[in-house]
């Protein structure tokens, strides 16, 4: 390939200066573990709450099995809505990467530039890819498309859905009822939110898969930096 | 040319009916309503003082399931004395007179009444053809109820077809049936769904208006909160079996024998506002999951729409498609999980091809370096 040839010859392994820069402060790194755990934990009791599992005869009394499997979800639930709203407050008062969540910067023309090269990167049209201290533009899309606004998503659906049994003037129907004098037929806002978890599905295996795949082939730890905040980079080029 | 409007109470007397059933009728109408014993004074005195409020009630594209439900009402006192109030105003399918005489009737009545009559209406108005699809006295019924809505006090909407459209509207809706609040936009409706409403339910709502001389509490979908404010499965006598994962399978498993919960056959309890589950059918006889069958979802909007009476997830045919959301979903995660696996592939392939390539530069500038 013609691009290959330009290639400077790799540094020698003792030459590299490893660079670290601390970017994924405690609160992210928590809410982004705490948020995966109950996640995984929603989707396992909302599949089963959409196709329930069938326990054995006897008396009802003696079994409480599909009662557990949805007082797991919204136990979960509940979870995922606190620590979203901790998320949202941390988005506020924490660092620049904090914000990446929630405020995509639409009006840089330097922004979408970087999102097509993301793109061609990731079509195996680019030799090298660009470093980035927090998400690069693509990663910052699709987190905002599908955890930012699918999480609200799920809450809001969800809350509305979990109104309908706690009742009219109890206080998840006050925030999120609001939703039924809109979807009319309650079976469509399942529907929604059934949807809404294979939105999250599809996330789930490119995210693992992408954030595997840049730790081995892109110039920054990927999976580490989650775990201990810093970002470290294989080599000392700039961007 | 003000004319005294008779009481509920002497409308009861002039039929015959004693004080002492009277008193009782009152008490059942709280009861109905959920209001405590000392509502019953307060019914009795405004239905013997205020003057009795008229109801027309008009029919557009239906089947009259409303009407025959309504006239099946457990109670017959409060049948006869709420029925007999509105057929001597306006009700084409109950009334006596016919033809030229019932227009006149229905103007006369309208005329007389202006602005104090309650609309009742049953089924909803074709809007396609401008409205050629349902004729009443030779004219297009949308006419009639514009005309008839223009002076009304309040509408209530009878059953599925007035209040969501029903089956009329269902896809593709080709008469482009129209539910009432969707026409008449300047009028306080209520909305009392179902495919029938219950009888009990019907007369409760009017009993209500008539009594209190206001609307009763509604949700935010326009339906009577003493009636709809509680799912058929929050009050259903199965769902011990729900909590407990005991469900139906098949129609003819032992499961269904044992009456076990319906929610695997399609049952649309948990999304269906009504008062199936704690008033029944035909004097508290029974209902739907009681001899057996899921709830059908009749009193929600679109529910003809929703993908079959016995499936679980509703169907989407939004692209084109006919599928349920587990359906969709498998195939996009299917889809997106194949471009992974191939991406990884060709991933893996691009590297093990640059690492060569670099080790041969390594190779290369070093020996370029040492034959310098
Ligand atoms: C990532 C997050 C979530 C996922 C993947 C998820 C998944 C699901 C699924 C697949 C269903 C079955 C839907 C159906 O009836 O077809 C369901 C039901 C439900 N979910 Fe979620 N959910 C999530 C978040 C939430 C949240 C935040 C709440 C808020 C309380 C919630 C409350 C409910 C309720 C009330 C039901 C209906 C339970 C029933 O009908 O008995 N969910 N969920
Ligand atoms: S039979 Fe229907 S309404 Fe009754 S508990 Fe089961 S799902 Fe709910
Ligand atoms: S049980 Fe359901 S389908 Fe049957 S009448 Fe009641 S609301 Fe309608």
């Amino acid at each position: 390939m013609a691009t290959q040839t330009t290639n400077p010859p790799p540094t020698p392994p003792s030459a590299v200066r490893q660079t670290s820069v601390y970017v994924y402060e405690a609160p992210v790194r928590l809410w982004h573990w705490v948020n995966a755990l109950a996640i995984v934990t929603l989707m396992v009791t909302g599949y089963f709450i959409g196709t329930p599992p069938v326990v054995g005869t006897g008396e009802a009394y003696n079994h409480f099995f599909f009662g557990y499997i949805r007082f797991t979800h919204f136990s979960a639930a509940m979870i995922l809505t606190v620590a979203f709203a901790g998320r949202m407050y941390w988005a506020v008062v924490g660092n620049h990467h904090a914000k990446q969540l929630f405020v995509l910067p639409l009006w840089r023309a330097q922004w979408w530039r970087e999102i097509f090269t993301e793109i061609r990167w990731y079509l195996f049209l680019e030799s090298k890819p660009k470093k980035y201290h927090g998400h690069n533009p693509l990663a910052q899309l699709a987190m905002f498309m599908f955890i930012t606004l699918g999480t609200l998503w799920m809450i809001v659906t969800g809350w509305a859905l979990y109104a309908e049994g706690a009742g009219e003037g109890s206080w998840p129907d006050f925030f999120f009822g609001w939703l039924r004098g809109y979807v009319h037929n309650s079976q469509t806002i399942h529907t929604l939110h059934h949807l809404g978890m294979w939105w999250i599905v599809i996330f789930m295996i490119i995210h693992i898969y992408v954030a595997i795949r840049e730790d081995i082939m892109s110039r920054q730890s990927i999976v580490s930096t989650m775990i201990s905040g810093h970002r470290t980079f294989k080599d000392d080029d700039p961007d | 040319m003000s004319q005294a409007i008779e009481t509920f109470y002497d409308v009861m007397r002039r039929q015959g009916i004693t004080r002492r059933s009277f008193m009782k009728y009152c008490s059942l109408t709280a009861a109905a309503l959920g209001l405590g014993p000392a509502f019953v004074p307060k019914i009795a005195e405004a239905m013997g003082t205020k003057p009795r409020t008229p109801v027309i009630w008009v029919h557009g594209l239906e089947c009259t399931c409303c009407s025959e439900s309504f006239i099946r009402s457990a109670h017959p006192l409060a049948k006869d004395v709420v029925l007999s109030m509105i057929s001597l105003d306006y009700d084409d399918t109950l009334m006596a007179a016919a033809g030229h005489q019932a227009e006149a009737a229905l103007m006369d009545t309208i005329e007389k009444y202006k602005g104090n009559y309650i609309l009742a209406v049953e089924g909803n108005p074709p809007l396609n053809e401008d409205g050629m699809y349902c004729i009443i006295g030779g004219k297009p019924f949308v006419e009639q109820l514009k005309m008839a809505a223009e002076h009304a006090k309040a509408i209530i909407s009878w059953g599925a077809c007035a209040s969501y459209g029903c089956v009329q509207a269902a896809s593709p809706n080709p008469t482009r049936a129209t539910p009432v609040h969707k026409v008449i936009l300047d009028k306080p409706i209520i909305k009392v769904p179902g495919c029938p409403p219950i009888a009990e339910v019907m007369t409760g709502v009017i009993t209500y208006m008539l009594t209190f001389d206001r609307l009763p509490e509604l949700d935010r979908q326009g339906r009577p909160l003493m009636f709809y404010s509680q799912r058929i499965h929050d009050k259903c006598y199965r769902r011990p079996h729900f909590d407990a994962g005991q469900f139906v399978e098949h129609w003819d498993d032992e499961n269904a024998r044992k009456g076990y919960c319906l929610y695997k056959m399609g049952c649309k309890g948990p999304t269906t506002y009504n008062a199936c589950s704690t008033v029944r059918w035909n004097e508290g006889t029974s209902f739907p999951i009681q001899s057996g069958h899921g709830c059908i979802g009749c009193s929600e909007d679109g529910f003809w729409d929703q993908g079959g009476f016995y499936n679980r997830l509703h169907t989407i045919n939004q692209f084109g498609i006919e599928a349920n959301a587990d359906q969709i979903g498998t195939v996009a995660a299917g889809v997106v999980g194949t471009s992974v696996a191939a991406h990884a592939a060709i991933s893996a392939l691009k590297r093990a091809q640059k690492k060569s390539q670099d080790k041969a530069q390594v190779a290369q500038s070093k020996s370029e370096n040492t034959g310098a």
